[in-house]
């Protein structure tokens, strides 16, 4: 087998239970290089954690979880792969979660110093990089806190991609935006997802989904209720829980 | 009996010279207490969010004992009572400084683990899934922004340690109420040194409320 087609992410029968509540139930998931999954469900359906699993910021009871060929463990109990994961997943989260004490800059180049041990200078001009990408160059030196929602969760982007990660996971990027800044996060995601990044996104914005998805996986109650490439799911959705969903989200 | 209150300036100003030499001392026991009690309540304050029940204990312990009993307690237990312990005396400055260390080390340590929970989890979780380390993520993220918000209250805590010292004038330290002790058996001014003594204290926390205020805007003015 080559690495085009070795799945970067593999889950086997992955169950997770919080208490007597059984989050995510028997998942099996592969996600190949390259491909953009969405995952759309409603709140309270398991997505979120679905993904927090790939990453280890959740834990799981039982199965089976590969990412990148380092194999997590039920109960977090593989703290190396733990470690090698992180530094080849990168993750947005809905808060965008910058570190207010640190420059936009500092965010960016923080990891990639201190985890991938590169030089300040090397940090800062590869940061500068990623900073244009994103379109905020010229906030480098501001802290987080004066910049709008939308620059950053832009420079959330930024922070992840220094890291070179191999997959980017995104946690409702959008949902804690304003209206009037969504579409620049998306773009922003849009242009990624052209350049071939792998990517696994939770979110509601479904024409996002329609047009940049290779794939989207509706979660009903903790099990994928269906899947499969966006026009089939959205024009035509087999199962009836995906059809009332779609049905209440669609409406407006 | 006639009985006159006349407030003696000259007693007053004239009683200085001999309470400044209580100064040093005082700021002596104090801040050396408060630099041993900083990192006993780091220590401590770490230990009290350890995911681990076996080290959360102790640090649980240490907090109720050290909090829960009188500093004078502390200070007359070191001075008077551990000597027997050991078998040989143990310095008052010695023992007035480890008095505020473990006293103020002790309510630190709550300090410490309130300005550490405060930070939202989601600056953890960034760090962590950045491909950093516990210790990193600790170090470089939670640390910093925990240390500032302790800011206000480790300044409220070195005022009261510096207060405290009045007390150790019990086991004979040269501290500036010692001084004053010293100073009104030999002239009887109560009124006048007593209201000097007071106005030094004053003068020393005053002038750390001023400095801790910079600090904090300092601090702030990254954000």
């Amino acid at each position: 087998m080559n690495d085009t087609t070795q799945p970067i992410v593999r889950m086997q029968q992955l169950n997770k239970h919080f208490g007597s509540l059984h989050v995510l139930n028997n998942i099996d998931l592969d996600i190949v290089p390259g491909e953009v999954v969405v995952i759309i469900g409603a709140s309270g359906s398991g997505k979120s954690t679905l993904i927090r699993c790939i990453n280890g910021l959740e834990e799981f009871q039982s199965g089976n979880l590969v990412v990148d060929s380092s194999e997590l463990l039920p109960y977090g109990k593989s703290t190396q792969a733990l470690q090698k994961i992180r530094t080849e997943v990168g993750m947005v989260f809905q808060q965008f979660n910058l570190f207010p004490h640190l420059s936009v800059l500092d965010n960016v180049t923080l990891a990639p110093m201190k985890v991938r041990g590169l030089s300040r200078d090397d940090a800062i001009s590869s940061g500068k990089r990623l900073l244009d990408r994103v379109g905020i160059a010229d906030q480098a030196d501001k802290y987080p806190s004066h910049l709008s929602g939308g620059q950053q969760q832009r420079v959330a982007l930024a922070r992840a991609l220094a890291m070179e990660p191999r997959l980017m996971l995104f946690d409702e990027p959008t949902s804690a935006l304003d209206p009037e800044m969504i579409g620049e996060v998306l773009d922003a995601m849009r242009e990624l997802a052209k350049e071939g990044m792998t990517m696994v996104i939770v979110t509601h914005e479904m024409g996002f989904a329609r047009e940049v998805a290779d794939r989207v996986i509706f979660i009903h109650k903790g099990e994928i209720a269906e899947q499969g490439p966006p026009e089939k799911l959205f024009d035509t959705p087999q199962h009836e829980r995906t059809q009332s969903f779609l049905a209440r989200v669609l409406k407006h | 009996m006639e009985v006159t209150f006349q407030f003696d300036w000259s007693a007053a100003f004239g009683s200085i010279p001999h309470l400044l030499p209580g100064i040093p001392w005082t700021l002596l026991i104090s801040f050396g207490g408060l630099a041993i009690g900083f990192f006993i309540g780091i220590f401590f304050g770490l230990l009290r969010i350890s995911p681990l029940r076996w080290l959360r204990w102790p640090a649980i312990v240490y907090v109720e004992v050290f909090r829960g009993t009188p500093i004078l307690v502390q200070v007359l237990f070191i001075f008077y009572g551990l000597p027997q312990l050991l078998g040989s005396p143990i310095n008052a400055l010695v023992a007035g400084i480890a008095a505020i260390a473990v006293n103020s080390g002790a309510y630190i340590s709550e300090i410490v683990r309130g300005g550490v929970q405060s930070i939202e989890r989601g600056q953890s979780e960034a760090s962590l899934s950045l491909g950093l380390s516990r210790t990193q993520a600790f170090r470089y993220v939670i640390w910093p922004q925990a240390f500032r918000r302790m800011i206000p209250a480790l300044g409220n805590q070195g005022i009261i340690s510096i207060k405290d010292t009045s007390l150790f004038s019990v086991i004979g330290v040269g501290e500036l109420v010692r001084q004053g002790q010293i100073y009104i058996a030999t002239t009887f001014t109560a009124l006048e040194v007593y209201f000097m003594v007071a106005l030094m204290y004053l003068a020393i926390t005053w002038t750390l409320s001023i400095l801790l205020r910079q600090l904090e805007r300092r601090g702030l003015a990254g954000q």
